[in-house]
């Protein structure tokens, strides 16, 4: 009895294994690269690691295909290559022989695709799944381009300043216009005193009598 | 040698004398304005001769040169040519105090063309320079925000995916030729005016107007910040530079010299070319604010000194960036195949690295050479990446804003750079301004009554107005028409015409002796020499072949059009007939000024002596 059992546990297992392989309609191809993602603090990749991401990928079909209780056994792996990159494919929890098929995968990853992500300390680019592209992030749009503000702080700068140089010029101008009556009044005065210091000035510069006056002596 | 000179009666009668010129120092009379101090008149023409041409065409011209070997004929033509051209302009604005504009009426009266050139010249430029700096201005605009509008490609219509075009070519590229130009395939096609662009056009030009309403009382104190600024940032982005990874490939790649270069006659012409330009233009009317005894010849060194050391640094800092940005471009390039390689093998990470990429390749091509071929490797050349050569505006927004993006804090950085090519167009536009008033106040176009800030309003106001040419779709393409064909011939031809016209026309010795009277001694033996005969046969030199090479090839534009195959490199396509007329009328016009005014000048004095 024991033998039968456990020859039927095997065949089970072995055509679980046979429906895992390359290239399989059911299932995706996974790629991780852990050392560009993390360089020095990167963690080395081993059976836990892939108990982990099973794990993972049965709790993100759990969250997809409601009420349907995956366990990690649901999740088949195969084809492990030093590059860290295997092969997939998700069993039924109710019937282990038959296969989930590959959009609910697929819808069931894209949903948890951020806790998958934050398990393993990687980003879509060094988590990937082929074929499944990830969903693009959309650029926040400003309610007001923020362009526009700066530029209506410069040119508010630059109006206020022109209006000041303008009116700072209007008002010298009317200084000057109101100033000038009084220094009317100044130039004159300045200029009498001119005149006098002139005919002193004229007095003591004037050489021609003195010269004449030598001559003449002589 | 024989001093040619040529006949020129009454000049003394135009011009005025030692002594009354010492009388109005004396007097402090005349209503010419001043400098505040020395320090405002040099960075004013440090701050007009140190342009967005020393950032952007230099460094490339070096570089496609033979790097550190362009330096010889740079510094050589430097000498020969634009020293002796900066001595000269200095030394005649000083001494006939008149605009760049009037010293040629006074000269003789047949020179009456230099002064309609020179104008016609003053305000091409004046009209689609300020549009760079709109173009600057949306830029920094742009720069206030985390993460930069041209770092990321935006989503289209139905949110899959990104923008097609923005896909086939890159961000950088999307951003410069849709979101701000939005450029369409041909010249033909106008459209529209880019309200974005319209309103930092206003904005350029009301920053321009402040600056400049007053004259160089307001543009004195502007320099203080708009010709110091772009060094400090150049500082900035040295220290910057120099701490990030493969800087260094740029600077030796910069100044790696090429000998061989230096047989070739383009080099030297467009070191010559460049010298020029960046030394001549509107100094005349700035000299002639200053004081009669003031030493022209220290600051003409001086200023090219500065000039020269200027383009050699900011040549640097430019190819730090541009070190980085191609070793950055490499190393993306090399882990891209290096992925693709262990994706196609399953090997494990790590198992390529750069050092051994190239021996891994060999070793699997001979074993499994059609898996090689099913991937698709892209070759990774750093130096092709360091020589994707870039000039103008191509260099200041697409390249640069690209390197921006891949810095940490890209904002700040972007801020700073738009600023420093902010202040160094704002000072060129200093100098062309500055003509323009200046000569519309010798010629009396508006009555005296009209306060300067009035005049310089209107001005402004009518170059915004006429300057929306540029605003429109295709305004790109004009403007590199108007920058290609507009500024280049006819300057040359100026600039010929006032070396022959200040030495022969003039009179060398009247010129030697004004110096003697201006700064003390007469202009030794090395002035001499490259103002008779060694700088003026540069410009001729330089103007000949101009000409040639430009009537000769075919009149192309490169064009931006996403429906072509080759895109995203730029179509080459040919100017449609019409935009001869205008060629010639931007260039052909200047130049043909100075000869038809001296003829017409002479027909009208032949018919007064007629009358009398």
């Amino acid at each position: 009895m024991l033998d039968k059992i456990l020859f039927l546990l095997c065949l089970a297992s072995a055509l679980a294994d046979e429906r895992c392989m390359p290239d399989t309609p059911h299932g995706f191809q996974v790629r991780l690269s852990i050392k560009t993602a993390l360089g020095d603090e990167a963690y080395v990749w081993n059976e836990n690691e892939m108990f982990l991401f099973r794990a993972s990928l049965a709790f993100a079909m759990r969250n997809h295909m409601n009420g349907q209780q995956f366990e990690v056994s649901n999740i088949i792996v195969c084809n492990e290559t030093m590059r860290v990159s295997f092969w997939f494919i998700v069993t039924s929890p109710l019937d282990t022989s038959q296969l989930i098929d590959q959009e609910n995968v697929e819808a069931a990853i894209r949903q948890s695709r951020n806790r998958i992500n934050s398990a393993f300390l990687l980003t879509d680019k060094t988590l990937e799944f082929v074929d499944i592209l990830p969903t693009l992030a959309t650029l926040y749009t400003h309610p007001t381009p923020p362009w526009l503000i700066v530029f209506g702080v410069v040119m508010g700068a630059v109006g206020a300043g022109i209006i000041i140089m303008l009116v700072s010029s209007v008002v010298q101008k009317k200084r000057k216009t109101n100033g000038k009556p009084q220094d009317k009044d100044d130039d004159e005065e300045t200029r009498v005193k001119t005149v006098e210091n002139g005919d002193a000035h004229d007095g003591v510069h004037n050489m021609s009598f003195s010269e004449d006056e030598r001559f003449t002596k002589m | 040698i024989m001093k040619l000179r040529l006949s020129n009666p009454g000049l003394d009668d135009r011009i005025l004398s030692h002594q009354q010129l010492d009388k109005l120092e004396e007097d402090e009379a005349g209503d010419r304005p001043k400098w505040d101090n020395k320090a405002q008149y040099m960075l004013s023409c440090v701050g007009f001769c140190v342009g967005l041409g020393n950032v952007w065409r230099f460094p490339y011209l070096c570089q496609s040169h033979g790097g550190g070997a362009f330096m010889i004929p740079f510094l050589i033509l430097l000498v020969l040519e634009g020293i002796p051209l900066l001595h000269l302009e200095f030394a005649i604005g000083q001494r006939l105090r008149a605009g760049s504009m009037g010293v040629w009426s006074e000269i003789h009266p047949y020179l009456a063309g230099i002064r309609i050139a020179s104008m016609c010249i003053s305000l091409t430029v004046s009209l689609y320079y300020n549009t760079i700096i709109a173009w600057i201005m949306w830029y920094f605009f742009n720069s206030f925000q985390d993460p930069l509008p041209w770092s990321q490609c935006p989503m289209d219509a139905s949110l899959t995916g990104f923008v097609s075009e923005c896909e086939r070519s890159s961000p950088v590229d999307y951003f410069w030729y849709r979101k701000t130009l939005n450029t369409p395939p041909t010249i033909e096609e106008d459209g529209g005016l880019q309200w974005w662009i319209l309103l930092c056009h206003i904005c350029a030009w009301s920053v321009l107007y402040i600056c400049t309403i007053r004259g160089i009382e307001t543009t004195g104190k502007a320099v203080y910040v708009t010709s110091t600024l772009p060094y400090v940032v150049l500082t900035i982005f040295l220290i910057r530079g120099l701490t990030l990874k493969g800087s260094l490939n740029g600077i030796k790649f910069l100044f790696t010299p090429d000998l061989t270069e230096l047989a070739k006659p383009t080099t030297w012409l467009d070191a010559g070319a460049q010298v020029f330009y960046s030394f001549f233009g509107g100094l005349i009317s700035f000299s002639s604010y200053n004081s009669v005894h003031n030493n022209c010849e220290q600051d003409a060194v001086i200023i090219s000194i500065i000039n020269g050391l200027t383009a050699v640094y900011a040549a640097t800092v430019i190819y730090t960036i541009i070190g980085f940005r191609a070793t950055e471009r490499f190393d993306n390039c090399l882990s891209g195949n290096i992925l693709a390689l262990l994706n196609a093998f399953d090997m494990a990470e790590g198992s390529i690295t750069d050092n051994h990429y190239n021996q891994v390749v060999q070793r699997l091509n001979e074993t499994h050479p059609e898996v090689i071929q099913g991937i698709d490797l892209k070759t990774c050349d750093l130096t092709t990446f360091l020589s994707e050569g870039v000039e103008g505006t191509g260099l200041a927004f697409i390249v640069f804003t690209e390197a921006i993006t891949k810095m940490p804090l890209s904002p700040l950085w972007s801020v700073l750079f738009f600023i420093m090519l902010f202040c160094l167009g704002l000072s060129s536009m200093f100098g062309s301004i500055e003509g323009i008033l200046v000569s519309v106040q010798d010629l009396k176009v508006f009555p005296k009554t009209l306060p300067k800030e009035a005049i310089t309003g209107v001005i402004c106001a009518l170059c915004c107005l006429v300057g929306l040419i540029f605003v429109l779709g295709s305004g790109n393409y004009w403007l590199s028409l108007f920058d290609t064909y507009g500024a280049s011939i006819a300057l040359l031809v100026v600039a010929f015409c006032e070396m022959i016209s200040v030495v022969y026309i003039y009179g060398i010795d009247r010129f030697n002796n004004d110096i003697k009277f201006m700064i003390g001694h007469r202009p030794n033996f090395f002035w001499k020499a490259s103002w008779r005969v060694i700088s003026p046969l540069i410009v001729f030199l330089i103007l000949v072949f101009y000409l040639v090479t430009k009537v000769s090839e075919k009149l192309l534009y490169k064009a931006w059009d996403p429906e072509l195959e080759k895109f995203p490199t730029l179509e080459v396509k040919l100017y449609p007939h019409w935009i001869y007329v205008i060629i010639f009328i931007l260039a052909g016009i200047p130049s043909l000024a100075i000869p038809f005014a001296a003829i017409w000048k002479c027909l009208q004095k032949k018919r007064r002596k007629n009358q009398i």
